[in-house]
């Protein structure tokens, strides 16, 4: 593993080294290194590339690293991650993607995560991603999560894009059944001339089940994103999406909400706001002595990353 | 100290010119207090507004220890000292009360130093730091953290909009003594209350953007009609 790699696991992934526990770190198309626990399990798929993760009733507290590193030119990665998650578990996945692509040639790395969270079960998953190299070759990471939950179980979802991304398209799709607790929080930054795409689904279908999609983002430069949201409630059911996004520059911001209340007990509720930084809260950190610069900088920063 | 050397601001509405305030001239001396007070709409934030440099005056001088800083951005008025707590407090979508705290004083704090800062408007540290500033604080929580990050800067020019704006009466007298400890700088509180008045040096009443009566306490509070509620009525021009 060289310094670009080992960067690329730190922004991604947290990971400063070789991590405890159960990972997988995929490099350029192959599994470079992997450990399965008793708790977590990881077996490569026969059919496809990819893996199945397999975490056994009542582990709790235990995490697993799934990340990806793509650092060639010209390759168009496609993988896919199963996660067997069951009842009565309590884990973090962190998984995530940068790609240092230096050539003129497109760096692409299309991820679909599939997500089977049994029973009461509680999941934390944390999905970062990260482009860098100066190549004129676009660095694409087009992401695809579908998510079921079964009853009472519980996801914390945190789809976080830190730069660097040419193009995306992020779709997520969720199935979530009674008392289940769904929560997504995404944040995109992008610049320079980059697109940013994401599409949430999410079906309500069981009683008392609630989702909060919470979406901030950030567009600089002449950078175009479009956020469509889809939320469907079936059951009674509690729904919730925000989409909120800053303008810097000549950076565009679409916003697309559907919402569905299919039956009459479902409550959904959408809000969205996009426009430049508030003024007043330019003013107020200048007040305190902060440059203009360093005020739009620590209300971005704090926006997008807390 | 702070001159106000014939102050004027207007603004264009609908294509006419609107005067906001007229010909202002005030001087305020250091260790004072100074409590601006007048009806709705009579120009007291716009006036501290003008001193902070988040509106631009249309004519006149202000000096600060006698550097004309009208044409200084606000964060180069914050540097020379000058500290403004907002009316209307600011939400932030991502930041939280500890990061205020520390941009205020452009340092990092532990618990202990948040704990002091935030114990002198009546919130435990604890309870507050890592909380969100956004409208899930209540109206009086975010009106005493933007008193306690206005206080926190130490500034040599304290100005206060409405200090006492959604506080609760129990938390007057803390409110009242906090601004008592504030000697040593120079302090201009805008309030409609009889309880900030009484601790006032001088008193300062606008009507219509402009000043109509100042002088010190004794002379001018007699002058102003304060209803039941401690709040003021009106004024008795006598
Ligand atoms: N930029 C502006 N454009 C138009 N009108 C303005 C502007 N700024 C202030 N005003 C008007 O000037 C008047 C004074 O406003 P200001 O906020 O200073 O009043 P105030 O004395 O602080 O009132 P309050 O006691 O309600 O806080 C108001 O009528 C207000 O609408
Ligand atoms: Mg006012």
């Amino acid at each position: 593993m060289d310094k670009i790699d080992r960067e690329i696991l730190e922004r991604v992934a947290d990971l400063h080294k070789v991590p405890t526990g159960s990972f997988n770190i995929r490099k350029n198309g192959e599994s470079v290194a992997r450990n399965s626990t008793k708790d977590i399990e990881i077996v490569p798929k026969k059919n496809k590339s990819g893996i199945d993760i397999i975490v056994k009733d009542g582990v709790k507290n235990k995490s697993v690293h799934i990340p990806v590193i793509l650092t060639l030119g010209d390759f168009h990665d496609l993988v896919y991650n199963d996660f067997y998650i069951g009842k009565d578990c309590d884990v973090t996945i962190i998984a995530g993607c940068g790609i240092h692509n230096k050539t003129c040639k497109d760096s692409q790395h299309d991820g679909v995560h599939s997500f089977h969270i049994g029973k009461n079960s509680k999941v934390k998953y944390v999905e970062k991603h990260y482009g860098t190299g100066e190549g004129s070759g676009k660095k694409i990471l087009n992401p695809i999560t579908k998510i079921y939950m079964k009853e009472g179980s519980c996801m914390n979802f945190e789809s976080i894009q830190i730069g660097g991304v040419s193009s995306t398209i992020r779709k997520t799709y969720a199935k979530i059944y009674d008392h289940c607790l769904l929560n997504i929080k995404e944040n995109i930054l992008t610049t320079d001339n980059q697109y940013a795409k994401t599409y949430f689904k999410v079906e309500l279908l069981g009683e008392n089940s609630k989702c909060d999609v919470v979406s901030h983002s950030v567009a600089e430069g002449q950078s175009y994103q479009e956020f469509v949201s889809d939320m469907i409630g079936k059951n009674k059911s509690f729904g919730h999406v925000e989409c909120d996004g800053i303008l810097m520059d000549e950076g565009r911001i679409v916003s697309i909400p559907k919402i569905d209340a299919i039956s009459k007990d479902a409550s959904l509720v959408h809000e969205a706001a996009i426009g430049k930084i508030a003024g007043d809260q330019l003013i107020k950190l200048m007040s305190l002595g902060l440059s203009q610069e360093m005020a739009e900088q620590t209300i971005i920063k704090g926006f997008l990353y807390n | 100290m702070l001159e106000i050397k014939n102050l004027n601001y207007a603004v264009i509405e609908n294509g006419a010119k609107k005067n906001i305030l007229n010909d202002i001239n005030l001087t305020f001396k250091d260790n004072k207090i100074y409590v601006i007070t007048g009806h709705n709409g009579s120009g007291k934030s716009t006036l501290l507004k003008i001193i902070m440099g988040i509106a631009q005056k249309t004519d006149g001088q202000i000096l600060f220890n006698g550097q004309d800083i009208s044409n200084i951005s606000i964060n180069e008025r914050a540097e020379l000292g000058i500290s403004y707590a907002f009316q209307q407090p600011v939400t932030f979508k991502g930041l939280k009360v500890k990061d205020l705290l520390d941009i205020a004083t452009s340092e990092k704090h532990n618990l202990s130093a948040m704990c002091d800062i935030l114990s002198k408007v009546g919130l435990c540290a604890k309870d507050y730091i890592d909380r969100a500033l956004d409208d899930k604080l209540s109206g009086g929580e975010l009106k005493r953290i933007e008193l306690a990050v206005t206080l926190a800067r130490k500034g040599k020019l304290n100005m206060f909009d409405e200090p006492e704006a959604g506080i609760d009466l129990w938390s007057f007298e803390n409110l009242t003594a906090l601004f008592e400890n504030l000697k040593g700088a120079t302090n201009i509180i805008v309030s409609h209350q009889k309880r900030i008045l009484e601790i006032a040096d001088e008193i300062i009443l606008m009507s219509d953007g402009k000043v109509v009566l100042q002088g010190n306490r004794e002379k001018v509070l007699p002058k102003l009609s304060i209803n039941a509620c401690g709040r003021l009525r009106e004024v008795n021009n006598g």
